[in-house]
């Protein structure tokens, strides 16, 4: 043990700004917020889930409903043309820190899982059929896997999925077997929510583009954690949500190149996507706006500015480096046990997340145990259910960092884990 | 205690169970079989029971399976009930016997690990009896 490697973030100003972190657990679960019986220290270590909002965010959204709340692009009023102007520019943020060429290519939605079902619907059920074939890879979550299987049963197109290796990487050689000249698209993790895996999605995107296929990126786990620079990856399609990234749950981003998205018909009908109507026909709305039918997510979206502006304060680099800190530090704490079993590639290459079994104890009993000592990690099987069964587990216990946690909050999971491996012994 | 459930959930008892399961094991000449599943959490059971000759009589109830210990330990103190009792006594379980059974608050998110071998023995007992067509697996609703 030597002088612990400073944080490249000043955790304690962080902190403060999360007043939820203060938060004691272990009460009463059928009555929301602290009461009576929470009496043990919250450890939130379930970011990769869904991330906390600072006050900065939370502030945001509360200005918005008590100065300006109104409908966009509707109102010729003062308060509609504020949150008009207040909407659009939360697009034109995203662009910027996404390296997007402009808000045209920013689509708001629900979250990436819609992202992912407005391009299967718009572009896949039009364009694919039984000659295409659509490359995924193992490790993708239920939001691409399910939704392109199924395309592919409407379509005939034959899905494909690139292997993970015992390493827990995509085998790039099976993926250049799997990739040819009637893939029509492919769909592949930026960052494995279960392994930690920072896959090469530049290079993928290459290979794919080499047989003039396209690639969608699902960057739910990158985006919020690391520098992203959609047209460097030369993403066709690119996703990701706002609430893994210090902003409110109900919106995700959906990035498409410009040319791809005009050429593609609307997701959804209604009000908002349209120029004009008649009983006979319709005509679409310029993009983005064509892809959010409906009051969109006018809350949500200013929120997302404002989580961004708060990540972009702490640099994007210093939110990467801190988590990698933290899961080196806990994949080195864990892997001291011999009979804790973490998937995944090794610490010192991995995004900030951890998923591990204890030999003997079920992934759900385990984190009932973290649970009674405040440690909140999710257990299951992460919406990759295919990856944990060729990991022959049926669940797995992940624990994920942010910003916001601390080595001390890893001893904290450390000892609760060495605490059900005795209550189990 | 809260019903947070947590460590609390894993007392002696049922610790004691799920590492030495009672009655575990298959039955060649039971009266009827059935299995079940909790698909999100991957535990599985299997309950044999072996009917009296006056076919209402639940004789012996042997289980099987995999999962986490508080279903482990509900089949192996559920079989333990079971022997003795009548059919229509298995019907009429309901959680809070499971509940009452296991002596533990079992956290909301829990319930349906522990209430498992219960629905798989009462599925197996309308499967046997004719109430119930059709039901390959018993299961468990999130």
């Amino acid at each position: 043990m030597g002088i612990q490697e400073p944080y490249p973030l000043d955790v304690e100003a962080v902190r403060a700004d999360f007043p939820i972190l203060e938060r004691k657990v272990g009460g009463d679960v059928t009555v929301p917020g602290e009461g009576e019986g929470d009496t043990t220290p919250l450890v939130y270590l379930d970011n990769a889930a869904t991330s906390h909002t600072p006050e900065q965010v939370v502030g945001a959204i509360a200005d918005y409903y008590r100065s300006y709340n109104s409908n966009v692009h509707r109102g010729i009023h003062q308060l509609s043309q504020e949150a008009s102007t207040a909407y659009e520019h939360a697009h034109d943020r995203v662009a910027e820190f996404v390296g997007a060429e402009g808000r045209e290519e920013v689509v708001f939605t629900k979250n990436t899982t819609e992202a992912e079902n407005l391009v299967a619907y718009a572009w896949g059920l039009n364009e694919l059929g039984p000659e295409d074939n659509v490359v995924l890879t193992e490790m993708e979550h239920h939001a691409s896997l399910v939704t392109w299987q199924q395309i592919g049963k409407k379509t005939g197109a034959d899905v494909r999925f690139v292997r993970v290796d015992d390493d827990g990487r995509l085998d790039m050689d099976h993926a250049r077997e799997l990739v040819d000249d009637d893939t029509a698209m492919a769909n592949v993790v930026h960052v494995s929510n279960t392994l930690g895996t920072v896959n090469p999605v530049a290079e993928f995107a290459d290979l794919v583009h080499d047989h003039d296929g396209l690639i969608f990126v699902d960057g739910a786990q990158s985006v919020p954690h690391m520098p992203v620079d959609v047209q460097a990856i030369d993403a066709d399609f690119f996703a990701f949500s706002g609430h893994k990234m210090c902003g409110p749950t109900g919106i995700g981003v959906l990035y498409g190149k410009q040319h791809l998205l005009e050429e593609m018909q609307p997701y959804l009908y209604g009000g908002e996507m349209i120029r004009k109507v008649t009983f006979e026909d319709s005509e679409w709305e310029d993009l983005p706006w064509k892809f959010e039918a409906g009051t969109p997510v006018i809350a949500q979206g200013i929120a997302l500015h404002a989580a961004i502006d708060y990540l972009e304060d702490l640099g994007m680099e210093n939110v990467h480096a801190h988590e990698q800190l933290l899961a080196e530090y806990a994949y080195d704490e864990l892997t001291a046990y011999d009979d804790v079993d973490i998937y995944g590639p090794p610490g010192d290459d991995r995004a900030g997340l951890v998923a591990f079994n204890v030999d003997g104890v079920h992934a759900h009993d385990l984190s009932s145990i973290l649970n009674d000592h405040g440690v909140a990690v999710r257990a299951g099987d992460h919406c990759t259910q295919p990856l944990h069964d060729k990991l022959g587990v049926p669940a797995s216990a992940r624990a994920s960092f942010y910003i916001y946690n601390t080595r001390e909050e890893i001893d904290e999971l450390v000892e609760a884990v060495d605490d059900a491996r005795q209550l189990f012994a | 205690m809260g019903i947070g459930g947590g460590s609390d959930m894993y007392r002696q008892q049922i610790l004691d169970h799920y590492k030495n399961p009672r009655n575990y094991g298959e039955l060649d000449d039971a009266t009827f079989s059935h299995t079940g599943e909790n698909p999100s959490c991957g535990d599985t059971i299997t309950v044999d029971v072996r009917l009296d000759d006056d076919d209402e009589t639940i004789e012996y109830v042997a289980f099987s399976g995999d999962g986490c210990a508080i279903s482990q330990a509900s089949a192996s103190m559920l079989s333990e009930r079971l022997q003795g009792t009548t059919l229509e006594e298995l019907e009429a379980m309901d959680t809070e016997d499971i509940t009452e059974m296991l002596g533990v608050d079992i956290s909301p998110m829990r319930i349906k690990c522990a209430v498992l071998a219960r629905q798989v023995a009462q599925d197996g007992a309308k499967l046997y009896e004719g109430e119930l067509d059709d039901l390959d697996v018993t299961k468990t609703e999130d």
